[in-house]
């Protein structure tokens, strides 16, 4: 199954298991989608549940709080995250922070899922890693799944969750394959890490695009004798930073490889992490890799050079492990 | 779609609405100008933002509406919170930012939430919970509810896309909620023609065809008649409309603008003092005959006495303890 038909199948399951359920968002219902991640939506649950909306972001996340605070549980469609931009207020300081200034009294099971990072020659505006802007906020929850498998576990854990949930799926893996559970009851909790290879010599941290390029790295390097441990965190907050560490414990090195801007990005938190708790078990510093400083531009030399490639990625490890 | 005539005068005020709405009213105002004096001496901090000058718009709005209503405010809502029937000692204490506030005191006095009476919250961010208030409407007709919601905001929010977004929205999917503007002329220090290339408010519900209307804000029989109107269509034929209450604000935009007095003149003030929406009405109602002056008086007592029962009962409240900064960051 592909990865954006287990999102279609997580959609159709939590919505045939719980009436409060609804989508909301631009082209989602008649068009079916950008990304036709909604397919068949609407004709399964109808115009009642499956919302098109005018292209007002700002207004629709609000009114996807607003319906959490009396008892729904809305699943906003951003067309892309780049557009969520518009919505930050509304994710921000409404959604995150009503359960906490309400005294509890209203808690906002909220989700807003769409395609994030880099993309194909979509050039600056529609190319680029948002999950910074979201992970920052305590009161918010960060989604970033990898896998088929985990694109439906996680999206029906992030339905089922009772706090608002950042769900940051990729354009550029909507059509890959893999094993998906047929279960309609599999459930990925947040905050679970997941070790995709296991290795002794190098803690490798990766999601998305970039985990698929770690993974042929470490296909390569093993031909040299060097054996990656790859971790994929699958949420960014809250962090599974146990599993991260754990590895870290064993492998006495740690690489982080992520495709936006390095600056104040997820590899610097995971490097203060590792080396809070875990300095004495380093053999080298936290090596971060990671998408150049500059915004995304659209000539395709200058995109392969802003994003990590495979020959960098190589070569860094190469080096950690020298 | 025109401006609302005051209530005709020449029907007899019923005795008990009478008292009603004079008691709520005088309850906001005392409890404010005794809010006043606490920010004074230190036992509320930050930021107070008074309604006095206004109660008669969400005493008249929410004296026709049905406690299972919701009401979603701005940052300026204390009154509407007491009028929605918050009691005011949970009130006082969140102000004071202790533990038996209505939020344990981590809201402040911008953030009060109170899920027993359907409030649905104050809210800082100027024009960010029309959206709410529209997901309200959302949520009542995807229930298949008959509730209604009163969304308050001030003319400061006209201009915020939101407000536009949200009338758009409520209109085209047709839910009921009622946009009340409290027109008090002023955002923050910016009059309002300063501000808006069309100041007539009401005029936007054209623009999105739903019913609009502008009425006395100091007047709280004509906005009883006005968001009764409005209210009864929101819920038989799940319809916004857009209520622009003209009304004043005697104080500054806070309390750290107390005189208010740079952007508009002193004479302006006292002028518009002579509209004030406690002292016509309780005249009115003695004119009329159905109160006295010694029930007015009473009134005055009670009220008083209410909010400093509230004042008591917020001092003697602890303040959280600091395992609360942890709890309610998230639900589990």
């Amino acid at each position: 199954m592909t990865y954006r038909e287990a999102l279609n199948l997580a959609l159709r399951e939590e919505m045939r298991r719980d009436p409060r359920v609804f989508v909301m968002g631009e082209e989602v219902g008649l068009y079916e989608g950008a990304y036709k991640v909604t397919q068949g939506l609407l004709k399964e649950f109808g115009e009642k549940r499956i919302i098109d909306t005018p292209i007002c972001e700002s207004g629709f996340t609000g009114v996807g709080v607003g319906a959490a605070m009396l008892g729904l549980r809305p699943v906003i469609e951003m067309m892309t995250f780049n557009f969520s931009i518009l919505a930050l207020d509304q994710i921000v300081n409404s959604a995150a922070k009503l359960c906490y200034m309400s005294g509890g009294q209203y808690n906002i099971p909220l989700v807003v899922r769409g395609p994030g990072g880099p993309a194909s020659q979509l050039a600056a505006q529609h190319s680029q890693s948002m999950e910074t802007y979201f992970y920052h906020v305590p009161g918010l929850k960060v989604v970033r799944p990898s896998t088929p498998g985990d694109a439906k576990g996680l999206l029906k854990s992030a339905i089922r969750d009772e706090n608002p949930v950042i769900f940051i799926e990729s354009e550029t893996l909507y059509a890959i394959k893999g094993e998906v559970p047929e279960d309609p009851d599999y459930l990925i909790p947040l905050g679970q890490a997941a070790i995709r290879r296991e290795g002794t010599d190098v803690t490798v941290i990766a999601y998305m695009g970039m985990l698929y390029r770690a993974l042929e790295v470490a296909e390569e390097l093993s031909k040299d004798g060097i054996s990656m441990e790859i971790v994929d965190p699958r949420t960014l907050r809250p962090m599974d930073t146990e599993t991260i560490v754990g590895s870290v414990r064993k492998t006495h090195r740690c690489v982080v490889i992520e495709a936006g801007a390095g600056f104040a990005g997820m590899g610097s938190e995971i490097a203060a992490e590792v080396q809070e708790e875990a300095f004495d078990d380093l053999d080298a510093p936290v090596v971060r890799i990671t998408g150049e400083n500059a915004p995304m531009p659209y000539a395709r030399n200058l995109e392969l050079l802003k994003t990590p490639s495979k020959d960098k990625i190589a070569a860094a490890i190469r080096e950690v492990c020298a | 779609m025109a401006q609302t005539k005051a209530a005709v005068p020449s029907a007899r005020l019923d005795q008990g609405l009478a008292r009603r709405l004079l008691t709520q009213m005088q309850l906001l105002r005392r409890f404010e100008e005794k809010a006043a004096e606490m920010y004074a001496l230190g036992k509320i901090g930050g930021f107070l933002h008074l309604y006095i000058g206004q109660e008669a718009v969400a005493v008249g709005a929410t004296s026709v509406t049905r406690p299972e209503d919701y009401v979603v405010s701005s940052y300026r809502e204390h009154g509407h919170c007491l009028a929605k029937g918050s009691d005011p000692k949970r009130v006082m204490a969140e102000l004071f930012g202790r533990r038996d506030g209505l939020s344990k005191g981590k809201g402040g006095s911008m953030h009060l939430f109170d899920k027993s009476t359907n409030f649905l919250g104050g809210h800082g961010i100027v024009g960010a919970h029309l959206p709410l208030a529209t997901g309200a409407g959302f949520a009542i007709k995807y229930q298949g509810g008959d509730q209604v919601v009163l969304c308050y905001f001030g003319d400061g929010a006209v201009p915020e896309g939101e407000f536009h977004e949200s009338l758009n929205l409520a209109a085209l999917w047709k839910l009921p909620v009622i946009f009340i503007c409290e027109n008090n002329r002023y955002a923050m220090g910016t009059a309002i023609h300063r501000a808006l290339a069309q100041t007539e408010i009401w005029r936007f519900a054209e623009t999105y065809g739903i019913h609009g209307e502008a009425v006395d804000g100091m007047d709280v029989l004509a906005i009883r008649e006005c968001v009764g109107r409005a209210a009864d269509r929101a819920r038989r034929d799940k319809v916004p409309a857009l209520i622009e209450a003209r009304t004043y604000r005697f104080r500054g935009h806070s309390m750290r603008d107390p005189a208010g007095a740079v952007y508009r003149t002193k004479e302006e003030v006292e002028r518009e003092k002579q509209r004030d929406p406690i002292v016509t009405f309780a005249e009115r109602c003695v004119k009329d005959g159905a109160l006295t002056e010694a029930d007015v008086k009473i009134i005055e007592k009670s009220v008083s006495d209410q909010v400093d029962e509230a004042v008591a009962f917020a001092d003697a409240s602890p303040p959280p303890e600091p395992a609360e900064l942890f709890t309610d960051v998230y639900k589990d």
